[in-house]
């Protein structure tokens, strides 16, 4: 399956992605309306030090431990191999930021979880972080 | 290839996955007691608080069963096996055969002996859906109640019922709350929060005497009640096992592969006991994570697949009144409590992370499980970094090119 990969080289830190990811999920029309004077939560997050700095975003696992842990089956493993979160069915219990190796998984305003999905659930159909980097420091590539 | 799986509920959905990841044709059919498809047993709190909709509480959609060519028989108990004619008799008077068999029965709520407790007319266990209805029925705005008990269903028993009921006292044996998981600071903020939301906890003390609508504790204190939650623990369920052979510990004993010592009889879930690989010894884990994964296991193993479960130990997050509670693993060498915007405590022994407690601060909290769960030498990551803030910049660079760069 297609994922998005990450050169951490290319990475300036310039939080674009996140600012995108906000956005494409927000079902706003556009970048301002979405994050203007609003509390807005990213699924893919910037680590930076001194001199490293690179975005973190769910994998995707073969096999996801944050769907073993959901106690609500808001997370399942799509058939196309993403890992998808009904956010109807979350109730905030952080299960799932317990088992994620990686800390992919955040926590939004309201307390339910909220992860990286590609981009697949809404408007864009395909990672809208990934078309604004402006290095193409994440890349969304079958590997 | 003909698969029976006795008890409808997570251990049991892990197996259906792990039997067609591997086999789609063989026939599937799943015993259950309780009369509901399958449900998450932790929402049901969520349900009476009006958290969760009736809808939501159901695990898996109502396509599951069909989907997977399960023939389900709701409502139905399976009463015994035999195990050498290799058939399950049931409580509608069929006996069923099969080749490969789960037992995967969870665990029941267990009910000590206590002095006078016969004379309370309104007693439950918080266990099932039934339960946290008929408890529901029972109870109204001006009820006061008394919980036996300040384990995890305990407490997400007060927390249901807060708005639904007038009173809640909280009475258990033990000093702290949640003894097995929490350190007396962690249970100590945990106790104030339910304070805060109007409970009172008593420690330390249990019921000497119930009459009808009071109890006496040992510490002399009086408590009225209206009802009475039972919730001092879990037994599993393992007499099926037990009374056709097969070897029972405190839960069902299986090897990695989730076979019991009955030959084509596999057990997964709250009814069996595993071996914790933090903690170094067979427990009942009776964790949900614990069951879905030990099901799955067992359903790759029961249909012609390898696979082993060698990675098991305690996990448990959940939030109460508000507050994030957050563990792993055992609370084994050296404690090391780190700054934090609420409480955390780090385990470590051997320069390997073993466990940990969070109040609160839980953000990319499953970078410290995955340390525990790996087996981390701490000298290979930027320890004190990640004590401070869990992240993927306290890895070598290799070792994040493979978690960003590849695939997982
Ligand atoms: C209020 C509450 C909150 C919880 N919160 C958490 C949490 O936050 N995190 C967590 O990890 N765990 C939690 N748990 C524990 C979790 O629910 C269990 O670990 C999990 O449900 C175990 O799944 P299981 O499939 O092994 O068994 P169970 O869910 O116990 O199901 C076993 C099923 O088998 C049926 N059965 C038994 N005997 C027979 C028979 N002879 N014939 C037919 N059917 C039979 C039973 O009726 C039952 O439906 C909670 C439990 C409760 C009650």
């Amino acid at each position: 399956m297609k994922r998005v990969y990450v050169k951490e080289e290319w990475c300036l830190g310039c939080h674009l992605c996140e600012y995108n990811c906000a956005f494409a999920n927000s079902n706003e029309r556009d970048m301002v309306s979405a994050l203007k004077g609003k509390p807005w939560v990213s699924a893919v997050q910037i680590e930076e030090s001194a001199d490293v700095c690179f975005a973190v975003a769910c994998r995707h696992c073969k096999e996801p431990l944050c769907v073993t842990a959901c106690i609500t089956g808001a997370l399942t493993k799509a058939e196309d191999g993403s890992v998808r979160i009904d956010r109807d069915k979350c109730v905030g219990c952080h299960s799932c930021i317990m088992m994620c190796p990686y800390g992919a998984v955040v926590m939004d305003g309201n307390h339910v979880a909220n992860k990286c999905q590609l981009c697949l659930t809404n408007k864009f159909g395909q990672p809208k972080c990934v078309e604004g980097c402006p290095n193409g420091a994440i890349v969304y590539e079958e590997r | 290839m003909r698969y029976v799986l006795i008890g409808n509920s997570i251990a049991c959905v892990g197996a259906v996955e792990g039997i067609r990841a591997n086999d789609k044709e063989g026939r599937i059919t799943i015993v259950g007691k309780e009369k509901y498809p399958v449900y998450s047993r932790p929402l049901i709190s969520y349900y009476l608080q009006g958290k969760v909709k009736e809808r939501n509480l159901f695990y898996k959609t109502e396509a599951f069963y069909k989907d997977n060519g399960c023939e389900a028989m709701l409502g139905t108990e399976a009463l015994s096996i035999d195990a050498s004619r290799k058939t399950v008799k049931l409580s509608d008077g069929s006996v069923v055969p099969y080749d490969k068999l789960l037992v995967a029965t969870g665990s029941s709520p267990f009910v000590p002996p206590m002095n006078g407790l016969e004379k309370v007319a309104i007693k439950h266990t918080f266990y099932t859906l039934d339960d946290a209805r008929a408890l529901q029925e029972s109870v109204n705005q001006n009820s006061k109640v008394l919980i036996i008990g300040c384990g995890l269903i305990g407490l997400k028993c007060a927390e249901c019922l807060k708005d639904l009921v007038n009173k809640i006292t909280m009475v258990d044996f033990a000093e702290k709350i949640l003894p097995a998981c929490l350190d007396g600071k962690a249970s100590g903020m945990v106790k104030l929060n339910l304070e805060e939301n109007g409970i009172e906890v008593l420690l330390g003390t249990s019921v000497k005497e119930f009459e009808a609508n009071s109890a006496t504790l040992t510490n002399g204190k009086e408590v009225d009640f209206d009802a009475v939650v039972l919730a001092v623990g879990v037994r599993p369920n393992v007499s099926l096992v037990k009374d056709a052979g097969g070897a029972v510990g405190r839960g069902i004993v299986v090897d990695e592969r989730m076979r019991t010592s009955l030959a084509d009889v596999y057990a997964a879930g709250d009814c069996v006991e595993n071996t914790d690989c933090v903690f170094g010894g067979c427990r009942v884990l009776a964790l949900f994570p614990s069951a879905f994964t030990g099901g799955r296991v067992a359903g790759i193993n029961m249909s012609g697949g390898n696979a082993a479960n060698g990675m098991d130990f305690a996990v448990n997050s959940t939030k109460l009144f508000g507050q994030s509670i957050m563990t792993a693993g055992c609370m084994s060498g050296e404690q090391l409590e780190t700054e934090s915007t609420g409480y955390k405590a780090l385990f470590v022994q051997d320069n390997k992370l073993k466990g940990y407690i969070i109040i609160d601060d839980i953000e990319r909290a499953g970078i410290y499980t995955a340390l525990i769960r790996n087996g981390t030498d701490l000298s290979t990551v930027d320890f004190e970094m990640l004590q401070r803030k869990p992240g993927l910049l306290a890895f070598d660079k290799e070792v994040r090119q493979s978690i960003l760069g590849g695939e997982v």
